[in-house]
């Protein structure tokens, strides 16, 4: 925890300090793991609304003539299927299949769309699409111009109607709207979307009225319990909800088939793109092995990185990509990327932790459905 | 807490007689370790080295390893942390104790840090 390393902050890094918040490194940036306790911020997002600065994620502008079939190209998704103030979830990957990144394309108009990607995948994600780029398109990392704020729960779209002329119930599941005036701050993107399992708006606007923003939210949420929250209950939130997360459940070394996110990758379409082949055969193939749903009955937390044997004991079937106490079912449960024989919901298996064998069973997942 | 003495790994060890102490957390790692929903200790009578793993204390985010700050014998484990771990969070000193241990080696008490001297230690960014 030592400042000697230098962090990356988001516009709102004064406002961590105000309010006393627990700051990490997450992945190279400086951000508030909490602000009160996980728990008690987790159960507000569930219950009421959350607010979190999500600043740190990368914008990737892809604009041109061709910004369509390149995108189409590059991503695994059906990017044509995708219409002005729609998001489409994707996946990129490399010809082997291994994801480079996961992440949403905002298609603004016919040939302008945002790439919204994992802050410590943007560098990457930027020098992997400029590596590919083909026809009329401009790519540009315009990640520090724009802040990002995500507010989550039941009662978030009653909190930024107050403060909003633009009918929010008009913007449905994976719909935006541009140019939305909020709280004065003119051209803010509102945006139906999460990574809660609650229903709530991602908010993009210029980075230097972030802070604004952050303070006309947090106080037209006062009635509704309304609370800052930090990137720890951000964690447990996707984690109940089934949602991949970069590093754990999606990585270079296995396809978005394995992790589960099947459903962002169309072989069918009509055109090539990077890794079709490999995924083509690996989806008629049928995968080896898949990220699954576990719970412990016996006694322990699954942790990233534990290795999971067969029920016997015998043979190693794989490893738990996330884990924790669930705040919301109070289970101890994980996610698992495991051999497909072992796979099958109702199976037992067995978690090492630290130095036993305790007992799990595969269950269905998402864990948490609101 | 005028009696508490603390190691650098941040347990605290109470004396109760010439050779027994109570072992738990600081009141500052349990802080660091934000809600605590897990607490593995080693069984009684298990005879640990100073330094060596006295269990596990797992919160949302991570697990993390207890370190003996003495050398003896377990002679008791706090059982009620099974089903109530906040109690670390909420009372680390009295409710939230973890093990006691029948000392090998005395002298190791003159090694921990007394209250002022930990706190100083905390101040300067101890890890």
């Amino acid at each position: 925890m030592s400042a000697e390393t230098q962090l990356k902050r988001t516009p709102l890094f004064e406002k961590y300090k105000e309010l006393n918040a627990k700051l990490i490194d997450f992945g190279g940036w400086e951000m508030p793991v909490q602000f009160s306790t996980i728990i008690e911020e987790h159960h507000a997002v569930r219950n009421d609304a959350g607010l979190f600065d999500v600043s740190h994620m990368g914008e990737i502008l892809v604009e041109g003539k061709d910004a369509e079939s390149f995108l189409n190209y590059l991503v695994t998704n059906d990017v044509t299927k995708c219409q002005v103030n729609k998001a489409q979830y994707t996946a990129m990957v490399k010809p082997d299949g291994g994801i480079i990144d996961d992440f949403i394309i905002y298609k603004l108009d016919e040939q302008k769309y945002w790439i919204v990607t994992n802050a410590a995948n943007t560098d990457k994600d930027y020098e992997w699409i400029m590596q590919h780029v083909k026809g009329d398109v401009t790519v540009k990392n315009i990640s520090d111009s724009i802040g990002q704020l995500a507010l989550q729960g039941p009662k978030a779209e009653a909190i930024l109607q107050k403060l909003t002329d633009t009918d929010l119930s008009e913007i449905t599941f994976y719909r935006f709207a541009q140019g939305v005036e909020v709280a004065g701050i003119p051209d803010v993107l509102v945006s139906r979307t999460g990574y809660t399992g609650e229903d709530g708006f991602e908010l993009y606007l210029a980075a230097d009225r972030v802070t604004e923003l952050w303070d006309k939210l947090l106080e037209a949420g006062k009635d509704e319990g309304i609370k800052p929250c930090g990137l720890g209950c951000r964690d447990t939130l996707r984690f109940e909800a089934g949602l991949a997360l970069y590093g754990n459940e999606l990585s270079e070394d296995w396809s978005p088939l394995e992790a589960g996110i099947g459903f962002a990758v169309k072989v069918d379409k009509e055109v090539d793109f990077i890794g079709k082949e490999f995924l083509a055969k690996q989806k008629a193939e049928g995968v080896k092995r898949k990220i699954v749903g576990l719970e412990v009955t016996g006694r322990g937390i699954p942790r990233n990185g534990y290795k999971v044997f067969s029920a016997d004991g015998t043979e190693e079937i794989g490893h738990i990509t996330s884990g924790t106490k669930s705040p919301t079912l109070g289970k101890q449960l994980g996610l698992a990327l495991l051999s497909v024989d072992h796979a099958e919901v109702g199976t037992e298996v067995k978690i090492q932790i630290r130095k036993k064998l305790v007992d799990a069973v595969v269950v269905k997942k998402p864990f948490y459905k609101r | 807490m005028a009696n508490l003495l603390f190691s650098k790994e941040h347990e605290w060890v109470l004396q109760l007689e010439d050779n027994k102490v109570r072992v738990g957390i600081s009141d500052y790692a349990q802080d660091q370790l934000g809600d605590i929903v897990f607490v593995e200790l080693v069984e009684e009578g298990t005879e640990v080295e100073k330094d060596e793993s006295l269990g596990t204390v797992e919160s949302v985010k991570s697990a993390s390893e207890i370190y003996s700050p003495v050398s003896g014998t377990v002679v008791a484990v706090n059982e009620d942390l099974e089903d109530e771990p906040e109690k670390v969070n909420e009372e680390p000193y009295e409710g939230g104790w973890m093990v006691e241990i029948e000392l090998s080696n005395p002298e190791e008490l003159k090694e921990l840090l007394d209250e002022d001297a930990y706190k100083a230690f905390i101040e300067e960014g101890g890890e």
